[in-house]
């Protein structure tokens, strides 16, 4: 059986925003009335699709499954040229641009209007989850 | 929007723009906008602008281009376009002028290299140049941010971001994505000087003190080619100004803006105010003050506005200045508000 896939939402302060409540086909996201307050997760209606991801304008959504039988898997925004492709051996990071290590491209796509923003799957050995929250890109290697 | 607004209402409106291309600071905004569905969150800021244009063009707006507005006297502009000069009057007049980059000085901050951060933004989202390949980006707030993330996507390296707060006062989010692709962000720190023969070549910072003064040993130099300032705007207002607008100062809308009402009047009949020029916020809350001004000045034409449609502009303005980053500035607007009240009793 697959890790269930999972969002995590990394939103600690209040702005005014709601595109992750608005977009998600699941209604499993709610910021309500004021718009200032903090998107909160109702977990058992995730499905894990990426919508929110794509969607937030703070690039502050990741999807995140991990379990003991099998790699890890991050899932996160990206919006730089060359992207990844699948298969290919890259750096993950930390939320500070630290190396993790090696991790493996396991997709690269755009869902439906996300206008510009890809998604990018990363495998990584279990444990990494919490921690990777993107991948170093070629130019900053040069 | 005002233009759009207005003309939706059934005017005859004249946009006036001194740029090739109307649209102002949404023309370079290549990111996704905050807000909601209303304020059309979600969407990159260029695209607001084309739809804008598009539906301005669709409502009949009238769009002067290269055209600078060098004189406000009543209700009527002096207008320059390239060697031509003329005259226009108006039954009302909403002056959406925007705002202008703060400078900061120091040893070699007029080497070529030394730019604002929106002057970058320009190079890079609208012109497709690189200004340089090294960057170092002064101020840690949404501007300075936000610029540096679209240096990255442009290509370009940013060595640092250096804040002489102890704290940044953009959003946290904005930060985190710069950090998460290598990009140090040096709060208490404050640029020293830029060295290099005919430009840039290198740039010292220091660690600052609770008085913002350099902590001797903390120096650190960088090589770079591009220093960007990205240290505060200030309103745009000398068409107010010249058109004998009061003013009261707010440091938390940038500086001296012109008093207005509720509904984006001025002091003086017939001017209203939309935008960073009536204090600097957010594109979104520039939006809703120029829907706001715009069905004012179109109610006070005579043309026929329902009043939910204002009143929701308002709410709708409200709810982008609640929370923590909106509290500050919403106390300064009511501020301005409330004097301009003082200056009209009776309304």
């Amino acid at each position: 059986m697959s890790p269930r896939r999972i969002a995590v939402i990394e939103c600690p302060e209040e702005i005014p925003c709601n595109p992750c409540e608005t977009v998600c086909p699941q209604g499993a996201i709610q910021v309500g009335n004021p718009i200032t307050s903090r998107p909160r997760l109702d977990t058992r209606h995730c499905i894990g699709c990426g919508a929110c991801v794509a969607a937030c304008p703070g690039l502050a959504i990741f999807l995140v499954s991990s379990d003991n039988n099998g790699p890890d898997e991050v899932t996160f925004p990206y919006e730089f040229l060359p992207r990844p492709e699948p298969g290919e051996s890259v750096t993950a990071v930390n939320r500070d641009g630290e190396s993790l290590g090696p991790a493996w491209v396991k997709a690269c796509w755009q869902p439906q209007g996300a206008d510009g923003t890809y998604l990018v799957t990363i495998t990584l050995p279990v444990g990494l989850a919490t921690k990777a929250r993107g991948i170093r890109r070629p130019s900053h290697d040069r | 929007m005002s233009a759009l607004t207005i003309a939706r209402s059934g005017a005859q409106v004249v946009l006036i723009d001194e740029n090739d291309q109307p649209g102002g600071q949404l023309c370079k905004q290549i990111h996704k906008f905050f807000g909601s569905k209303d304020h059309r969150a979600g969407v990159r800021g260029y695209r607001i602008a084309t739809e804008l244009l598009e539906d301005c063009a669709a409502a009949g707006v009238e769009i002067l281009t290269d055209t600078v507005v060098f004189s406000i006297q009543d209700c009527t502009l002096g207008l320059a376009h390239r060697d031509d000069c003329f005259y226009l009057k108006a039954q009302a007049i909403i002056l959406a002028t925007g705002a202008s980059e703060n400078p900061l000085a120091f040893p070699g901050s007029t080497l070529p290299g030394v730019m604002g951060a929106g002057a970058a933004q320009t190079f890079v989202n609208l012109h497709r140049v690189l200004p340089g390949r090294r960057v170092l980006m002064v101020g840690g707030g949404n501007v300075g941010l936000i610029v540096s993330y679209q240096l990255l996507q442009a290509g370009a390296q940013v060595v640092g971001v250096v804040e002489a707060l102890p704290r940044l006062s953009g959003y946290q989010v904005h930060a985190a994505k710069i950090k998460r692709a290598g990009v140090p962000i040096w709060t208490g720190h404050t640029v020293l000087e830029a060295n290099g023969d005919q430009e840039v070549q290198e740039v010292t910072v220091a660690a600052v003190d609770d008085h913002f003064q350099p902590l001797p040993g903390s120096e650190r130099t960088l090589a770079v080619d591009t220093i960007c300032l990205a240290v505060g705007l200030t309103p745009l207002a000398e068409l107010a100004w010249q058109a004998g607008c009061r003013f009261f100062y707010q440091s938390a809308l940038g500086g001296q803006v012109p008093l207005h009402s509720v509904n984006m009047e001025s002091t003086v009949p017939h001017i209203y105010v939309a935008g960073d020029m009536a204090g600097v916020e957010e594109a979104s809350t520039a939006l809703e003050e120029g829907t706001i001004a715009g069905l004012a000045a179109a109610t006070a034409m005579g043309c026929s506005v329902p009043q939910a449609e204002l009143e929701a502009a308002q709410e709708r303005l409200a709810s982008l200045r609640r929370g923590p980053f909106g509290d500050l500035r919403q106390r300064a607007k009511s501020e301005l508000i409330k004097r301009w009240t003082d200056c009209h009793p009776g309304e």
